[in-house]
């Protein structure tokens, strides 16, 4: 009696099993990796980057940042309207699951690229983001952004692996308010206090890092930020 | 013992006739709620991260921008002193309470021919959500559009007042499906020619045009050399209706918005009884489209250029015989989206890519990427013109200053 319910469930299953690979073999995989197609030409097909400089790397970042990101385009709280576009009818657990894939893959690090900038310039980028300028109110970027800049679970982004005019263009963008984030929103205090020269040798200096051993996001509460950030909630 | 089972009884009748009035309001705002979403109030009245109704969302026009108005209960800035009376006015008549004219963005030509019970449910929905003081932002209309009284020449070339009216010599399927297509789901507001005047006129109903700043192609409903269904199956029609994907193929721009506020959330019976009306309304056999502006051998360098850009940059998904992998990959051959007079849409889609809405019945949708970045304004028009003439597709070249035209296109 056991053997025989035993053998009609194998049967039915394998007929399921037959049902479902008939269905699925014109199918295209069931798997994130098809599914964010849309995302690689521009990011890479393991969101390592591409060759256009304006489009970020996304592989590795921790994945509260990516979806936070994902939100703001879709909302249109952060704007480039390509983004908008592919955004606008995606449902939150989607998006979630898109940061989680791009966060789970680790391609390797580009190498740095060479700075077009002056030693002076690239030391300045150096001390602003190692150890910030006080007097002026500008915290290092290592605080928050951790010390081998690789970021922190689950909110704040790693810094590495990023070219220099897309590191500018957005610390110009949080200076300008077009790219803002969930209350109190720490990137745009601090940049509000850089200066246009500022901006050019911190992301100078940052693109010409290279890869710390362990280049994930060190866990929450690693260390402890120097001031409240909307994104990273405690 | 006697006397205790006699009070609880009495307690629990009370109790049931309480609830069942609670019931019938409850159920009535639930339809309500329903029909607020046939009608897709929601994708003009609630603004981009704003709340619920409270309007404010910028309507671009090409007579100038329109801010849609708060529909939340709120009595100082929303409809909160509003009767039920009021309400069917502006949805059966376009006028407000005190009698102006409301401007025709609002669909009252459609929503006129919703019931007087359908309105004044959406009216009790509209009651019990949560009001919100956010007063109305004044539109911003060139002279002379800002004048309200040009309304009233409108109406009189366009609108006719007048519930819907049922033919009885179609089915009751077919009658609700025209009623919710012709009515609240006010298709006919992008799926027909526009003319100059912003208007539309009847004989020209679902006959598909340009929308207006939007820059997309709205395909003619009756012609099955546009998005006519005439030989699609109810099946592929409730699938691309409901979950936006179907095995004929996907939706995208405005009608991706369309489906993801509102079809999708209907139920099976009415999107079903949509299908029907639409199938029904294609015509059999549309006029042979126009050949091509381009000379011979200029097309035939492009469609070979286009070959080498499609192998390279598209088969992957849609397949070397553009037979794709449906419903998720869509098929190119035999797409009537593709091969319709207008290349507006091919074109953008090839520039803009894009995700199918997400669904409940398709919460993960596959998408495409765009190629704006990828391929110059030749290889564009190259590959469009490929798939639009490949695999016995009936469609014409197109140059690439047609490409190049709508990379400007607006994208929200």
């Amino acid at each position: 009696m056991f053997a025989r319910y035993t053998l009609a469930i194998v049967i039915a299953a394998l007929a399921a099993f037959d049902g479902a690979t008939a269905q699925t073999a014109n199918q295209p995989p069931d798997t994130m990796a098809a599914r964010v197609e849309a995302c690689t030409p521009c990011h890479g097909n393991k969101g390592e980057g591409t060759s256009d400089v304006y489009f970020p790397r996304l592989g590795g970042k921790p994945a509260g940042y990516l979806y936070n990101q994902l939100l703001a385009f879709r909302s249109g709280r952060r704007k480039y309207p390509p983004m908008n576009y592919l955004l606008e009818f995606l449902p939150d657990p989607y998006l979630e699951a898109m940061a989680e894939y791009f966060a789970n893959e680790h391609p390797p690090l580009p190498p740095p690229a060479p700075s077009e900038v002056s030693k002076e310039v690239l030391a300045q980028g150096e001390l602003l983001a190692t150890r910030g300028d006080a007097g002026r109110n500008i915290p290092a970027c290592v605080s928050c952004h951790g010390p081998g800049l690789t970021g922190m679970q689950p909110g704040i982004p790693g810094l590495l692996g990023l070219r220099a005019n897309y590191i500018s263009a957005q610390l110009g963008a949080w200076r300008y308010g077009t790219r803002t984030a969930k209350s109190p929103d720490c990137m745009q205090v601090v940049a509000g206090h850089l200066t246009e020269a500022d901006v050019t040798a911190v992301a100078a200096w940052l693109a010409t890092r290279t890869a710390p051993a362990d280049p994930a996001p060190v866990p929450k509460g690693t260390y402890a930020l120097p001031f409240g950030c909307g994104s990273q909630p405690n | 013992m006697g006397t205790k089972l006699s009070i609880a009884l009495l307690a629990l009748a009370a109790f049931t006739t309480a609830a069942q009035a609670q019931d019938k309001t409850s159920d009535i705002i639930a339809r309500g709620e329903y029909l607020a979403r046939a009608g897709d109030c929601t994708a003009c009245h609630t603004a981009p991260d704003g709340r619920l109704f409270a309007g404010g969302r910028a309507m671009p026009t090409p007579f100038g921008t329109l801010y849609t108005s708060n529909i939340t209960p709120d009595p100082e800035t929303g409809i909160g002193k509003w009767s039920a009376d009021d309400f069917y006015k502006t949805m059966h008549s376009g006028r407000f309470p005190d009698g102006g004219l409301i401007y025709p963005a609002m669909p009252f030509a459609s929503y006129t021919k919703v019931t007087r019970a359908d309105s004044d449910a959406i009216f009790a929905y509209l009651r019990s959500i949560s009001p919100v003081n956010q007063r109305n932002r004044p539109h911003d209309l060139r002279f002379p559009y800002d004048n309200r009284q040009l309304i009233l020449g409108w109406r009189t070339l366009f609108f006719s007042e007048g519930e819907f009216k049922p033919d009885p010599k179609q089915s009751a399927e077919w009658n609700r499906g025209a009623y919710l297509v012709e009515g609240l789901g006010h298709c006919s507001m992008c799926h027909s020619p526009i003319n100059a005047l912003g208007g539309t006129s009847q004989s020209d109903a679902f006959k598909g045009g340009l929308i207006p700043m939007q820059n997309w192609y709205a395909p003619s409903l009756t012609s099955s050399r546009e998005a006519g269904l005439g030989d699609w199956s109810i099946k592929d029609i409730t699938d691309l209706l409901q979950t936006g994907v179907s095995a004929r193929g996907v939706v995208y721009g405005p009608m991706a918005e369309v489906v993801h506020n509102s079809l999708q959330y209907l139920s099976d019976e009415d999107i079903r009884a949509m299908a029907v009306y639409l199938k029904s309304i294609s015509e059999p056999s549309p006029p042979p489209p126009p050949s091509s502006a381009l000379p011979t051998t200029e097309s035939s360098l492009l469609i070979s250029l286009g070959k080498t850009v499609y192998d390279k940059h598209c088969a992957s998904c849609h397949g070397s015989q553009g037979e794709g992998k449906p419903p998720h990959w869509p098929p190119l051959a035999n797409n009537q989206s593709i091969e319709m007079q207008s290349a507006v849409n091919p074109i953008r889609m090839v520039l803009n890519g894009g995700y199918p809405p997400g669904t409940q019945g398709n919460p993960m949708p596959y998408g495409m990427p765009p190629f704006a970045g990828l391929l110059s304004d030749n290889e564009v028009a190259a590959v469009v013109s490929y798939i639009r003439t490949a695999w016995g597709n009936r469609g014409t070249p197109v140059s690439a200053r047609e490409a190049n035209e709508l990379r400007s296109a607006p994208l929200n």
